[in-house]
C-alpha cells in the first residue's frame, strides 16, 4: 500500500524530467557501503481494510474496565461528545504550528482562548500554549526558576513519582541538584521543608491534591518558600480548580499541571497536556510557544506567535528550553472542554468527583481491615489499607472494575464524576465479598 | 547617521561616555538601525561584574537576539530600568537610551573616537 | 471574529452531567475557591459553531499544498485516526494490570520492530512526546554513557551551523558546551572544521542527514568514524528521515542513537503544533540508559515525561507502518525525493537554487540576488503564495542561506500539484520583476493582512481581559 498519488507513468516522466534513470540515481550521494541494498525485513504492506482488522485485533487484546476507580495521574472523566468531535475536524487536525499568521488565525485564536482559560482557572497572569504533559511542565518550571545564584530544586515526596523522576532527569541534564522533601502522614513535612529551604534553593514543587489525593497546606508552604526567597511552583489538577483555591490565591509563582482530565482520554498515557502559567513578572521566563494579540496592517485585531526571541529557533544554545512544538490539539481539546462545561459545569464535575470519592471511602472503610491510611482532607483520591490486596483487585477486575492502584502505603483509590453510586456500591460489595471469605 | 563627537565607540557598536569614574554604556545609531525594531532588552543586575568583550545582556527584535558586549571591565552600578518597559526608546534615541553604568573600572577596550568609528561603520556597510 | 468570551451569555450552559447521586461534601474554607473562573457560558450549539468558525480559519494539509520545509507535511491517512479512537486503545488506563494492556504493548513492540529496522537501531523508547523531546532523550543517552564510564572530561557537543535551533538548545539542556562548526560551501560538514573541533572533550556530534539544505552528506561515514575515533558518540536527528527510509539507515551510517518524528515521517497529524511523538532508538550498548516510567516500570532510569509517552500517536504511526510495509516504506521516501527534485527543476530558471545538485526530500531557494535586483524578499514571496492558497515554504532557514525559502513537497503530492506550484512560483518571479509593489503588502486575500509583530512583542497581550464595566 502506498499514499503516493502519482501514477507509474507520471513517475517515469518525472524521473526523466530530472535526468534520473531510476530512483537509485537520486541517491548518488549516499556512499555505496552505507546503502541498505536489501528489502526491509518487514512484512508486506496491507490494504486499509486489512490494517483496520489487524489494529482492531490488537485493541481487542486489551481488557477494558467499564468502571475505573484508578487514577494516579491518569483520570477517567466523562468526555462530552462535542469535545471529541471538534478536535477531529480535518483542518485543526492536519495543520502545522501556526507560523504563518495570515492563514492560521483559527489555531492562534484557539490557543489565545486556551491561554485565557488557563489563566482563569489558575488565577495566574500568563499561560503558554502548553507543553508535553504535567511531569515535563513541572521540570520546565523548575528550570525557569533557577538563576545564577539559586540552583537547587526542591520537590515534595508527595508528588507523582513520574513527576519527581522527570524533574530529576531534567536536573541531571543541566547538572543541577534536586532534593526531595519528605512526607509525613501523606503530606509534605513542613518542618523538614523549613529546614531544607535556604539561599541556594531556586524553587519548591508540590502538587495539589498530591499523589495520595491529600490536600496540602499550600498557603503555609507558599509563605515558607517565599520567606526563603525561593519560588513556589504548584502543580494543580485542573478539574479540582472548579472548587479548590486557585494556585494564585495560594501564593504560587508558577502553576503547572496535567491537563489530561480536561477532555482527553486516558489512552494508555498520552497524548496528554502540560499546562503552565505564571505571574506577569515572570512572563519572559516562560518556555514554549505563546500567542499574543496584535493588529494587522488594516488595524484589525488578530493573533500571532509572540515573544519568540525566548525560543530555541532564535536563541539556540542560550534558550532556556529546547521545546518546539506544544500539544496544540490537546490545548484545543481542553479549551472546548472548559467552554462546554463552563464555570458551573467545572464546579459540578469537581464537586461530584469529591463527593463520589468520599462516598466510596466511607463505604469501603466500613469493611473490616479497610482503613484510611492518611488523616488529612482529600479531593478525589485516597489511600486505604486493603487485606488480600491482589485477590480483591482481581475480583474487582473480573467484575469489570479497575480497582485502586497499589502503592507502598496501601491502595490508592480514585472516583470521578463518571462513576455512579450504583457502580460504587457494586465495587464495595465485591470487596466485601472477597474479604468475608 | 548620527555619531556624536563627544562619545567613544567600540568595534561592536557600543558607545561609552565617562561620567567621572563611571562609564555610561549604550548602543550606537548604526547598531540600532542594524538590529531593527527592538522589542525587549535583558540587562544585568546592579552589583554584577562585567568584563570587556563579554556579553552584559542582550536585545531582542522579533526574529533575532543579539548580545550586548561590554567595552569595559567593572561593576554595574545602575541600569536603565525604563528600557525594560520601553525598548523602543533604543531605536528612537540610541544615545539617550543608556543601558548600564559601570564603576570600579579595571580595564577598557581600545575605543574609537567619532571619526574613527564613522570609518569603521562605513567599512562594515 | 469574536473571541469565545465575547459570545458568552451569563447563565447559559450545556447539560452534561447528571445530578449528583451521593451526598455532597464540603471543603474546609481554607481550601475552598470563592471566585468562579470567568470561563465562557455557552450552549453546546454556541461551542460547536464557535470552533467551526475557527476551524474555517485554519489551513491544514487537507486544504492544499503545504511545502513547509523540514516539517514533512504529508497527507495524514484517516484510517490512522479511526484506529487511535478505538476504545480498545483510547480507554486503556496506563496503570492497568499487564494482562489488560497486552494490545498496547503489542502496538509498542510492533512500532519498535518496524522503526528499529528502518533506522538500523537495536532498541527504542516511545516516551518522548516530540522531536525536541526526543533529542533531549537521545543526548541524555550520550551523557549517561560517558558518566557510566567515569569519563568526566567529555563536556562538548558538536553541532553544525546549519542545524535546527533545537540541536544546540538540547545540548545546552543536557549540560554540554555547544561547539558550532561552520558548514563547507556545499552545505555539508566541513571535515577540517570537524577535525579541529574533535578532541578528548568531545561527548558527541548531533547531525541530521540529509542535512537542512536537503543534501545527503557524502562524507557521512568519514564523519561518524572521526567522531568515534575521538571517543564521542553520534546522534542522528531524524528530522529528515523521510528522504531515506529503506534506502540507507542511520545505524549503517555510523550513528549510535536517533530520534524519529512520528508526526512527520510516519504521517501522524501535526494538530496545529502537536501532539507529536519523538521515538528514540539506540544501539545495544546504550539501551540500559533508555528512559522509563517509575509507576509503570520501576525506579532506576531516567524519564522525560509520565507513563509511556504519546501512545495514541504511536497507534497512528503503527497503522501507517503496517499499511506501507516492506515495499511501501522505501516507496514513500523515493517519491519524496523524486517530488522534491521534480519541483526544484520545475522552479529552476526563475528563483536561484541555493545548491544546484540533486537534492533529497527538500531543497532551498536563495533569493538574495533576486532581492537586490527587485527589492522583493523571501518574506514577500512567501506571503504572496498565501493569496494562491498555498502554504508558504519555511522562511529564513537554514541560517547559512540568506533570503532562504525551503521547500519540502513530500511524496503525497501529485505531479499536477507540483506543476501548479511551480507555475505559481514562476509567475511570482516575473511579478516581482515587473510589479513588485503589491508583493510587499501581500497577502491581499487572506484571513488578515500582515500582523504587527513588533507591537505584539513590545506590549504583550497574552490573554483576553474582561472589559471594565
Amino acid at each position: 500500500m502506498s499514499y503516493v498519488p502519482s501514477t507509474g507513468d507520471q513517475r517515469k516522466e518525472m524521473l526523466a524530467a530530472v535526468g534520473a534513470a531510476d530512483y537509485a540515481d537520486l541517491y548518488k550521494d549516499v556512499p555505496a557501503e552505507a546503502l541498505l541494498n536489501r528489502p526491509l525485513d518487514l512484512p508486506e504492506g496491507m490494504s486499509e481494510l486489512e490494517v483496520g482488522k489487524a489494529m482492531s485485533a490488537m485493541a481487542a487484546k486489551n481488557v477494558l474496565f467499564p468502571t475505573v476507580l484508578r487514577g494516579a495521574g491518569a483520570y477517567d472523566h466523562y468526555i462530552p461528545a462535542v469535545v471529541k468531535s471538534i478536535p477531529n475536524k480535518e483542518e485543526f487536525l492536519t495543520a502545522y504550528t501556526p507560523y504563518q499568521a495570515e492563514m492560521s488565525q483559527g489555531v492562534l485564536q484557539s490557543i489565545f482562548e486556551y491561554q485565557t482559560m488557563i489563566c482563569e482557572i489558575t488565577g495566574m497572569d500568563v499561560s503558554n500554549a502548553s507543553v508535553y504533559d504535567g511531569a515535563s511542565a513541572a521540570a520546565e518550571a523548575a528550570a525557569m526558576c533557577r538563576d545564577r545564584k539559586r540552583r537547587v530544586t526542591l520537590i515534595s515526596a508527595s508528588s507523582h513519582p513520574d513527576t519527581i523522576n522527570t524533574v530529576r532527569t531534567y536536573c541531571y541534564g543541566t547538572g543541577d541538584e534536586l532534593r526531595v522533601v519528605p512526607v509525613k502522614d501523606g503530606r509534605t513535612d513542613l518542618e523538614a521543608l523549613k529546614e531544607m529551604l535556604g539561599a541556594d534553593i531556586a524553587s519548591f514543587y508540590v502538587q495539589q491534591p498530591n499523589f495520595y489525593g491529600q490536600l496540602e497546606e499550600v498557603e503555609e508552604i507558599a509563605g515558607l518558600v517565599h520567606e526563603a526567597g525561593a519560588m513556589f511552583v504548584m502543580g494543580a489538577n485542573p478539574i479540582s480548580l472548579g472548587i479548590l483555591k486557585s494556585p494564585r490565591e495560594c501564593g504560587a509563582d508558577v502553576a503547572v499541571g496535567e491537563g489530561q482530565p480536561l477532555g482527553m482520554p486516558i489512552g494508555y498515557g498520552g497524548p496528554y497536556l502540560g499546562f503552565m502559567a505564571t505571574t506577569a513578572k515572570n512572563m519572559r521566563k516562560l518556555p514554549g510557544r505563546i500567542v499574543g494579540e496584535t493588529v494587522d496592517d488594516k488595524g484589525e485585531r488578530c493573533y500571532v506567535l509572540s515573544l519568540q526571541a525566548r525560543e530555541q529557533h532564535i536563541r539556540r544554545e542560550k534558550a532556556s528550553s529546547n521545546i518546539c512544538s506544544n500539544e496544540a490539539l490537546c490545548a484545543l481539546t481542553a479549551g472546548v472542554y472548559l467552554a462546554t462545561m463552563g464555570p458551573e459545569g467545572l464546579k459540578e464535575a469537581a464537586s461530584q468527583c469529591m463527593a463520589k470519592a468520599h462516598y466510596l471511602a466511607k463505604e469501603l472503610t466500613k469493611i473490616e481491615g479497610v482503613d484510611l491510611v492518611f488523616t488529612g482532607e482529600y479531593f478525589h483520591e485516597f489511600v486505604t489499607t486493603l487485606p488480600k490486596q491482589d485477590e480483591v483487585l482481581k475480583a474487582l477486575e473480573d467484575a469489570g472494575i479497575l480497582g485502586g492502584f497499589p502503592v507502598k502505603e496501601g491502595v490508592l483509590w480514585c472516583a470521578t464524576e463518571k462513576v455512579s453510586k450504583c457502580e460504587l456500591d457494586r465495587a464495595v460489595s465485591v470487596v466485601k465479598e472477597v474479604l468475608a471469605k | 547617521m548620527n555619531i556624536p563627537a563627544e562619545l567613544k565607540y567600540s568595534t561592536d557598536h557600543e558607545w561609552v561616555r565617562m561620567d567621572g569614574d563611571v562609564a555610561v554604556i549604550g548602543v550606537s545609531d548604526f547598531a540600532q538601525d542594524a538590529l531593527g525594531d527592538l522589542v525587549f532588552i535583558n540587562l544585568p543586575e546592579v552589583g554584577d561584574a562585567v568584563t570587556a568583550g563579554d556579553a552584559f545582556g542582550d536585545v531582542e527584535s522579533v526574529k533575532a537576539v543579539s548580545d550586548l558586549l561590554s567595552p569595559v571591565t567593572g561593576t554595574v552600578c545602575e541600569i536603565n530600568e525604563e528600557l525594560l518597559d520601553a525598548p523602543e526608546k533604543i531605536n528612537e534615541d540610541p544615545y539617550g537610551a543608556w543601558m548600564i553604568k559601570v564603576e570600579n573600572i579595571e580595564a577598557t577596550e581600545d575605543l574609537m573616537d567619532a571619526a574613527a568609528y564613522e570609518e569603521h561603520c562605513a567599512a562594515e556597510e | 471574529m469574536k473571541l469565545i468570551f465575547e459570545k458568552s451569555v451569563a447563565g447559559r450552559h450545556s447539560d452534561i452531567l447528571p445530578k449528583c447521586d451521593v451526598e455532597p461534601v464540603e471543603l474546609s474554607a481554607r481550601f475552598a475557591r470563592t471566585d468562579a473562573p470567568a470561563l465562557p457560558e455557552m450552549a453546546e450549539v454556541d461551542v460547536a459553531r464557535h470552533y467551526t468558525e475557527l476551524n474555517d480559519r485554519v489551513h491544514g494539509v487537507n486544504c492544499g499544498f503545504y511545502p513547509l520545509g523540514s516539517c514533512t507535511m504529508k497527507y495524514n491517512p484517516r484510517i490512522d485516526e479511526d484506529m487511535a479512537a478505538l476504545p480498545g486503545f483510547a480507554g486503556v488506563h496506563p496503570l492497568a494490570p499487564d494482562y489488560a494492556t497486552e494490545g498496547c504493548r503489542e502496538v509498542l513492540e510492533t512500532a519498535k520492530k518496524y522503526l528499529c529496522e528502518v533506522s538500523g537501531m537495536d532498541d527504542m523508547t516511545f516516551q518522548p512526546a516530540a522531536g525536541a523531546h526526543g533529542e533531549f532523550t537521545g543526548v541524555l543517552l550520550i551523557k549517561q554513557y560517558h558518566d557510566a564510564r567515569g569519563d568526566k572530561k567529555r563536556t562538548k557537543i558538536i553541532v553544525p551551523d546549519s542545524a535546527h535551533g533545537t540541536n544546540p538548545a538540547t545540548a545546552a539542556m543536557c549540560g554540554f558546551e555547544v561547539v558550532n562548526i561552520d558548514s563547507a560551501p556545499d552545505g555539508c560538514v566541513d571535515l577540517e572544521a570537524l577535525k579541529n573541533a574533535l578532541g578528548e572533550d568531545t561527548a558527541g556530534l548531533m547531525l541530521t542527514n540529509p542535512n537542512t539544505v536537503g543534501i545527503f552528506d557524502p562524507n557521512i561515514l568519514e564523519i561518524t568514524r572521526l567522531v568515534h575515533e575521538a571517543g564521542g558518540l553520534c546522534y542522528y536527528d531524524g528530522a529528515n528521515l523521510n528522504a531515506i527510509m529503506g534506502v540507507v539507515r542511520p545505524g549503517d551510517m555510523g550513528f549510535d542513537c536517533v530520534h524519529m518524528n512520528l508526526h512527520k515521517t510516519f504521517a501522524t497529524p501535526h494538530g496545529g503544533g502537536g501532539p507529536g511523538a519523538g521515538a528514540v532508538g539506540c544501539k545495544d550498548f546504550l539501551k540500559e540508559f533508555l528512559p522509563r516510567s517509575v509507576v509503570m516500570d520501576g525506579e532506576g532510569r531516567i524519564q522525560v515525561r509520565s507513563f509511556a509517552g504519546n501512545f495514541l500517536v504511536t497507534v497512528r504511526a503503527v497503522t501507517y507502518l503496517l499499511t506501507l510495509g516492506r515495499e511501501g516504506i522505501p516507496e514513500a521516501s523515493q517519491n519524496a525525493v523524486l517530488n522534491a527534485n521534480y519541483l526544484m527543476r520545475a522552479i529552476q530558471g526563475s528563483f536561484d537554487l541555493a545548491f544546484d545538485r540533486t537534492c533529497m526530500h527538500e531543497f532551498v531557494l536563495d533569493l538574495s540576488e533576486y532581492k537586490k535586483e527587485t527589492g522583493v524578499s523571501a518574506l514577500d514571496v512567501a506571503k504572496s503564495l498565501i493569496d494562491y492558497g498555498m502554504h508558504p515554504p519555511t522562511m529564513y532557514f537554514p541560517l547559512i542561506v540568506h533570503e532562504a525559502l525551503m521547500l519540502e513537497p513530500t511524496e503525497t503530492e501529485s505531479k499536477e500539484t507540483l506543476d501548479e506550484a511551480a507555475a505559481i512560483f514562476r509567475k511570482l518571479y516575473e511579478l516581482g520583476k515587473t510589479d513588485p509593489e503589491p508583493m510587499h503588502a501581500a497577502p491581499h486575500h487572506a484571513q488578515i493582512g500582515r500582523p504587527d509583530e513588533v507591537g505584539a512583542a513590545r506590549h504583550p497581550v497574552l490573554r483576553w481581559q474582561k472589559p471594565e464595566e
